[in-house]
């Protein structure tokens, strides 16, 4: 991701897993500054930092790296304004589906079913839908990743910071710890994710939606949900309703997804 | 009952007790386990409470006032920035006489991020009408959570309560932990305001200039009726439980010469202090001061006093310190220390109160030995 955004890029953190794992004062493990920020403030801040390298002339990339708590929660007024001011940034949103920071209470990003710390029984709301209340603000480019797929992802940073304006990009961010599955088997848990079509990976450029990747296949014939789920301790024992509540909504999701590339409405 | 409870289940299990209506919560380190204890209470069905997962802090504030204003009993827990997220929010609760009971686990400001224990989240909502009370074992955080509610929803008090534990230090430590079946010690809530359907009023509308001073001065007048109504409420409690509380935790002090002061665990530390300093013949003591606000009248007469403050006002001083000095009229050795979890050591407090400078500040680690 810092890769293809290159060095005269500054990263804007709100408190999230990422605070953590960037390294202890005095040492950091970025090549590039890194401005943490208070939690609901990440899309404000950077707004506050885009104008200011604006003013000076400066081409330099602002991208705001935050969480799902820190996007669809606490954050998500800060988002909204700076995307209705068309703030020239790229809001990448990584989405582990909890509140990681804290030890895995139920976000906004946490699907249904879903067992967290605040949610024992199981998640009974469904995902908040970001990236269609991201859409409604009708930025130049917004996309999906998931972070099983780095190329993709590497590819997507890179087109989004050839916009002028704000852009979003929503990775999908499979958690060991959170989601509770062997370490080894992140890679195999985010593509699974996406052959389910629990995720869909796609780009929208001015609202218009070109599915991507392995997505392509998936939306025609999606492996079942439970080859997904179940590796997952998080939505073990996870009850019939849910479930079948969930494949409806996955079926839904696709459908409308391929009727709207083909144009259909 | 006798268990092993850490702070933060100490004070979800009084939570538990005193049964409120509906819980607002949000995660914030090293609160989260309040919030995640009461989630399993109500996932369990041993807790018939209305958990809202709401979105932010400043959320969980409005929650719970708008859940108080019906009349129903609130909780909420946070720290750190999560306090600060609510702040406006719990002016909003003390001027809306609202008697949310809320657990503030304290924790360092940023930045940079720090989780550990300091007073300076509490202490800028010191203006707030809140009454706050610092806590220093696991059975003094159960306990001063039952009381909060009965002291909250008391007729001439009906402000918000806070107990303040210190971030790891109490939230996280485990010690015994006695809980008792409560009885009738916390009464139900009647809020003479709550909203009626069947009597209209307007609620927090436009106030001029010859209305809101009597609505600040009812905030203070309340604040000060609640004095009694802590000391009937701690006599009560002592009565029913047999545990004693007062507005300060009084160690050795009867005969000292200097006494030190202090905040929740750093007070436990001191009495350590006193005892090695009496080993060496310096008669001193130690007093926890127990409630903030109100502001607690201490006698010090006579005496050398040393204070110590985990937290600090800039431009101004340590808030406990320049509180006291203020209040109290003394000359006071003012010493900041544990900021940010700093290690304070009772070593460390017994040297503060041997080689204290009457009329300095000191901040520990910064300002060389004492
Ligand atoms: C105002 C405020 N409230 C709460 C917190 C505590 N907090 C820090 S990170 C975090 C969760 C972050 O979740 P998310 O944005 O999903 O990122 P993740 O930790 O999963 O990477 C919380 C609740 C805070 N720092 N500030
Ligand atoms: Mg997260």
């Amino acid at each position: 991701m810092l890769k293809a955004a290159g060095p005269d890029s500054v990263l804007v953190v709100p408190a999230c897993c990422t605070s953590v794992i960037q390294g202890i004062y005095p040492n950091t493990a970025m090549n590039i500054p890194v401005y943490n920020v208070g939690f609901a403030t990440a899309a404000a801040s950077a707004s506050g930092m885009s104008a200011a390298f604006r003013s000076m002339g400066k081409k330099t990339n602002v991208i705001v790296y935050a969480g799902d708590g820190g996007t669809l929660d606490i954050g998500i007024q800060a988002l909204s304004g700076a995307f209705e001011r068309g703030t020239d940034f790229l809001y990448i949103c990584y989405d582990n589906e909890a509140y990681g920071n804290t030890g895995m209470q139920r976000s906004g990003g946490t699907p249904l079913g879903a067992k967290t710390t605040t949610t024992p029984g199981g998640k009974t709301d469904f995902k908040k839908d970001i990236d269609a209340i991201v859409a409604a603000h009708e930025p130049p480019y917004q996309a999906t990743a998931c972070a099983a797929y780095p190329q993709d992802l590497f590819k997507k940073v890179q087109k989004a910071l050839t916009f002028r304006g704000p852009t979003f990009i929503h990775v999908l961010a499979p958690c060991p710890p959170g989601w509770r599955y062997e370490t080894g088997k992140s890679v195999e848990v985010g593509k699974l994710a996406v052959k389910s079509g629990m995720w869909v990976l796609y780009e929208r450029e001015y609202g218009k939606l070109t599915i991507t990747g392995p997505s392509k296949a998936a939306i025609k014939k999606p492996v079942p949900l439970e080859e997904y789920l179940a590796p997952q301790g998080r939505f073990k024992g996870i009850d019939r309703k849910a479930l079948e509540t969930l494949k409806q909504r996955v079926d839904r999701t696709l459908k409308r997804f391929a009727q709207e590339e083909a144009g259909v409405c | 009952m006798l268990t092993v409870s850490t702070g933060n289940k100490a004070v979800a299990m009084a939570v538990k007790q005193a049964k409120p209506a509906v819980v607002a919560a949000y995660p914030i380190t090293p609160q989260t386990e309040i919030v995640e204890q009461i989630a399993e209470y109500v996932t369990a069905k041993e807790l018939a409470t209305r958990y809202i997962a709401v979105e932010s802090e400043h959320s969980a504030m409005a929650a719970c006032i708008g859940a108080g204003v019906t009349g129903v009993r609130t909780f909420t827990a946070t720290s750190s920035h999560g306090l600060l997220y609510m702040h406006e929010m719990t002016n909003w609760a003390a001027g809306a006489r609202i008697p949310v009971v809320m657990a503030n686990v304290n924790r360092a400001l940023g930045p940079g991020w720090n989780i550990w224990a300091e007073h300076t989240d509490a202490m800028q909502e010191r203006d707030t009408g809140w009454l706050q009370v610092y806590v220093a074992s696991v059975q003094e955080a159960y306990d001063a959570t039952l009381m909060a509610f009965r002291i909250a929803e008391h007729n001439d008090v009906l402000l918000p309560v806070m107990i303040n534990l210190d971030g790891f230090l109490l939230s996280h430590i485990m010690q015994p932990l006695v809980a008792d079946k409560i009885g009738d010690f916390i009464p139900p809530l009647h809020l003479p305001h709550a909203i009626d359907v069947t009597k209209p009023r307007g609620y927090g509308g436009l106030t001029g200039p010859d209305e809101h001073f009597k609505f600040r001065w009812d905030i203070e007048r309340s604040m000060r009726d609640s004095r009694k109504v802590i000391e009937e409420t701690q006599a009560e409690f002592n009565r029913r439980f047999g545990r004693e509380y007062g507005w300060t935790e009084d160690y050795r002090c009867e005969d000292a010469d200097v006494v030190v002061l202090s905040l929740g665990t750093l007070g436990k530390e001191a009495e350590m202090a006193v005892d090695s300093l009496r080993k060496e013949g310096i008669r001193a003591g130690s007093m926890r001061v127990r409630w903030f606000r109100p502001f607690p009248k201490l006698d010090l007469n006579g005496r050398d006093v040393v204070v110590i403050d985990r937290d600090y006002s800039f431009g101004f001083g340590g808030v406990l310190a320049r509180s006291i000095e203020a209040k109290n009229r003394v000359d006071l050795f003012s010493v900041i220390a544990g900021l940010g979890g700093q290690e304070v050591t009772y070593d460390d407090i017994a040297g503060f109160i041997r080689n204290r400078r009457m009329g300095e500040e000191f901040w520990f680690g910064v300002s060389g030995d004492v």
